[in-house]
């Protein structure tokens, strides 16, 4: 379902005397359907990176990385932003909203973007909310306004609303509660069980034993870190 | 796919002055690209090229119409021009006040679209003005107000309610959001990416708030001095830019 | 008389004013730019018409002026002063009689016939022009038949008054194309404009316009679907002749509240009281 190919990235500061910095050099890997891989590696080993080349959020300088088929790599933008909406979800760290925008409407708008029915998107978006326990009178309200854990659940519930058969998830357990924690951990059980292939980051020993299938190394991928 | 827009080769000059060069890009329908860069880049320039207020001295702007395919705007006849600018195309400008009549109640100003176009019943026409106004959250009671008597973000809401009300496939905006208080473009950028997404809206939004692109536009494209330096998904540019302009123009934003 | 050339203007100017009025009997409803002259009349006294009617003008014609549909008020008096000493024609309060017929305000109620000409006293000849203030943009909008905003303007009328309150200078849709200001008569006296067997011209002096209306146009009051163009009229008999169909005037006739209708049209009103027509005012 992912695959990569050779994959390599450098970054060009030109505005710092044209520094040129290797973060990731030649990684290959694939992750198959129901198949959930974690990245390991110490801070800086380029865990995130390389998660945002595969998303399409960074460029990718050489190499390939095919998503269901498409290779990321050298597409159009209407081909990623439709691969995203379709088939690509991602759990970032941060929330980024527009200010004002219910939780609710947060949530449901990946569905909506898929031409899911208002009402029902908002069903899925309340069920989430309700299984995450953010507590319904927060569910009109900004998430803008909340604390750290619950912009964070408020983030894995909009990263679920849609069955995306392919997910990166960035730390989604950390700074979360234990019940809250076991909530994620079975929602990522329950991605694998419907065969979305899942690569994701995770601090959290327990829960990266628990839910993923093999780990991956950045460290041996970044120039400088290897030796 | 036919793109809904293709953009070939525009440059406009003025005098020995480049107002953009050799511009070439291309909108499927659905898309909404944000066009960035600092005052004087030639964003402006090229947004009115592409609209039809300003003539390119070279360069295509093919545009897909409903009836007869793909055509050039640049060559094609005025009144056919006109009249895709107030069917299929849309206009925002940055001020409300120039796209707005000031001296007509808020339905007229809805309604003008609809009577350009041929609708004759007075009643259809006010209901249908009724109805816009609410899906850009003013109240129904100001149906007969004059514009002046609406805040900056009202009008400029009426303005966007004016020119989506026939139904339009492309809208063009220039600097949307620009001279409204924070918390009101805020609103309105919601209330913008409801209405793209569900229209199925294609836009160009020229800016120079990333905060506004990133929010809105799936593409970015970054011009300097009247050129392109670099274009590609919104966010990839935003958060990888390439380009040493681009990196200054990310790395200059404030942070909150 | 041997002072002034026939009618005023000399024959350069009449060949300028008649090519421009040719070309607007060929484009009906179009506003065609003239050299308007100096008239020895203020602006807004219907320097337009004076034009258009000495170019016109023929020594065997006959001449009539009405003001607001009378004969005898300073205006068509003036006027028709004018014409009898610059060009020597014959003048006349008959409608029937006249074969030039100025008028400022009013078509005459007596419908004319082939071979007559009504020439029209216009102030602002642009319909658009109180909605869109730059001539470029009218003349573009003229050109491309962009006339959306003539309805933005009735549509205003509907929402301020509950229905459409232009009663004078009503605008107007000529032969399907052009829609034209028919000048400040009432919208009692639009159904007159069409199909009417007089040419009909038009002269703005100070706007430099002059456009036209061959015999027989067709010539449709712009409205709604759901608020139908109505020819109004105050709702009474004309209190010296009795007539029941033509546009009055409202007089006040004394200080305790007093007043009568009347014909507006002076000669039409005389008619019928010379033939035995009597209204309750009637002396």
């Amino acid at each position: 379902m992912i695959e990569l190919k050779n994959v390599s990235k450098t970054f060009t500061l030109h505005n710092q005397g044209s520094a040129v910095i290797e973060v990731i050099s030649d990684v290959s890997f694939a992750v198959a359907p129901g198949e959930c891989v974690a990245l390991t590696g110490a801070s800086g080993a380029g865990k995130s990176t390389l998660m945002r080349m595969i998303y399409g959020n960074y460029l990718t300088q050489a190499g390939e990385i095919r998503i269901g088929g498409l290779d990321i790599v050298r597409s159009e933008p209407r081909d990623i932003i439709k691969l995203r909406r379709d088939v690509l979800g991602y759990v970032s760290q941060f929330l980024r909203v527009v200010p004002r925008v219910p939780t609710l409407d947060v949530v449901a708008e990946p569905l909506r973007a898929l031409g899911v029915p208002a009402d029902e998107a908002q069903d899925r978006a309340s069920a989430l909310l309700t299984q995450l326990n953010i507590p319904e009178r927060l569910w009109s309200l900004s998430p803008t306004t909340f604390s750290g854990g619950e912009q964070q659940r408020v983030n894995i519930a909009r990263g679920f609303a849609h069955s995306y058969p392919a997910m990166l998830l960035d730390e989604p357990t950390a700074s979360l509660d234990a019940a809250n924690r076991e909530v994620v951990l079975s929602l990522i059980e329950d991605a694998k069980a419907r065969g979305a292939a899942i690569i994701g980051i995770f601090h959290d020993e327990a829960a990266r034993t628990r839910v993923c299938d093999r780990e991956i190394d950045v460290g041996r991928f970044t120039p400088g870190m290897a030796a | 796919m036919t793109p809904l827009l293709s953009v070939q080769g525009i440059t406009k000059r003025y005098g020995p002055h480049i107002g953009c060069a050799d511009v070439s890009f291309d909108l499927y329908p659905g898309e909404v690209m944000g066009i960035v860069g600092e005052s004087g880049s030639g964003k402006s320039t090229l947004l009115n090229c592409m609209a039809g207020h300003l003539t390119p001295d070279a360069g295509q702007v093919v545009f897909d119409t409903r009836t007869d395919g793909p055509r050039d705007t640049i060559t094609m006849s005025e009144p056919e021009r006109r009249m895709l600018g107030r069917t299929d195309w849309a206009f925002v400008h940055q001020h409300a006040r120039d796209g707005l009549r000031m001296g007509v109640s808020a339905g007229g100003n809805v309604g003008e679209r609809l009577m350009a176009v041929g609708e004759r019943h007075y009643g259809d026409i006010r209901d249908k003005a009724t109805d816009w106004l609410g899906r850009v959250e003013i109240d129904a009671s100001r149906v007969d107000d004059r514009p002046t008597t609406f805040s900056g973000g009202m009008q400029q809401r009426l303005q966007i309610a004016r020119n989506l009300v026939t139904g339009p496939r492309l809208v063009f905006m220039d600097e949307p959001t620009g001279g409204l208080d924070v918390s009101v473009q805020a609103r309105l950028l919601d209330l913008l990416r409801g209405l793209v997404r569900d229209m199925g809206l294609s836009a160009i939004i020229v800016t120079h708030d990333l905060a506004v692109v990133r929010l809105l536009a799936d593409r970015l494209m970054v011009m300097k001095l009247g050129r392109v330096v670099e274009a590609g998904l919104t966010d990839q540019v935003l958060d990888d830019p390439q380009h040493a302009y681009s990196q200054l123009l990310v790395s200059s934003v404030l942070q909150v | 008389m041997t002072e002034y050339n026939f009618a005023y203007l000399d024959e350069q100017t009449k060949r300028m004013i008649r090519r421009a009025i040719l070309k607007g009997l060929a484009i009906p409803g179009y506003q065609v730019p003239f050299a308007s002259r100096e008239m020895p009349m203020p602006y807004g006294w219907g320097t337009g018409g004076v034009q258009v009617s000495a170019a016109v003008l023929t020594p065997s014609d006959t001449f009539k002026v009405i003001d607001q549909g009378a004969d005898d008020t300073t205006n068509a008096v003036s006027i028709r002063t004018f014409f009898q000493r610059t060009a020597g024609v014959a003048t006349t309060t008959a409608t029937s009689d006249a074969t030039v017929i100025q008028t400022r305000h009013r078509i005459p109620e007596e419908p004319l016939h082939e071979g007559q000409i009504l020439v029209y006293q216009v102030p602002i000849p642009e319909p658009l022009r109180f909605l869109e203030p730059r001539e470029s943009e009218t003349r573009k909008m003229h050109s491309l038949e962009e006339y959306g905003l003539m309805h933005v303007k009735l549509y205003e009328d509907i929402i301020r008054h509950g229905h459409i309150a232009t009663s004078y200078a009503y605008p107007v849709k000529v032969e399907g194309r052009y829609v034209m200001d028919p000048s400040p008569i009432p919208k009692f006296d639009n159904p007159k404009l069409r199909d009417m067997a007089a040419i009909q011209l038009f002269g703005a002096g100070r706007e430099q316009r002059i456009y036209a209306l061959p015999p027989y146009t067709q010539v449709v009051s712009l409205d709604f679907e759901d608020h139908p163009f109505e020819a109004s009229k105050a709702d009474h008999p004309c209190g010296m002749c009795g007539a029941t169909d033509s546009y009055l005037d409202e007089l006040i006739i004394d200080d305790i509240g007093g007043r009568m209708f009347v014909c507006s049209d002076t000669d039409y009103c005389e008619v019928r009281q010379a033939a035995g027509h009597k209204g309750k005012d009637a002396a």
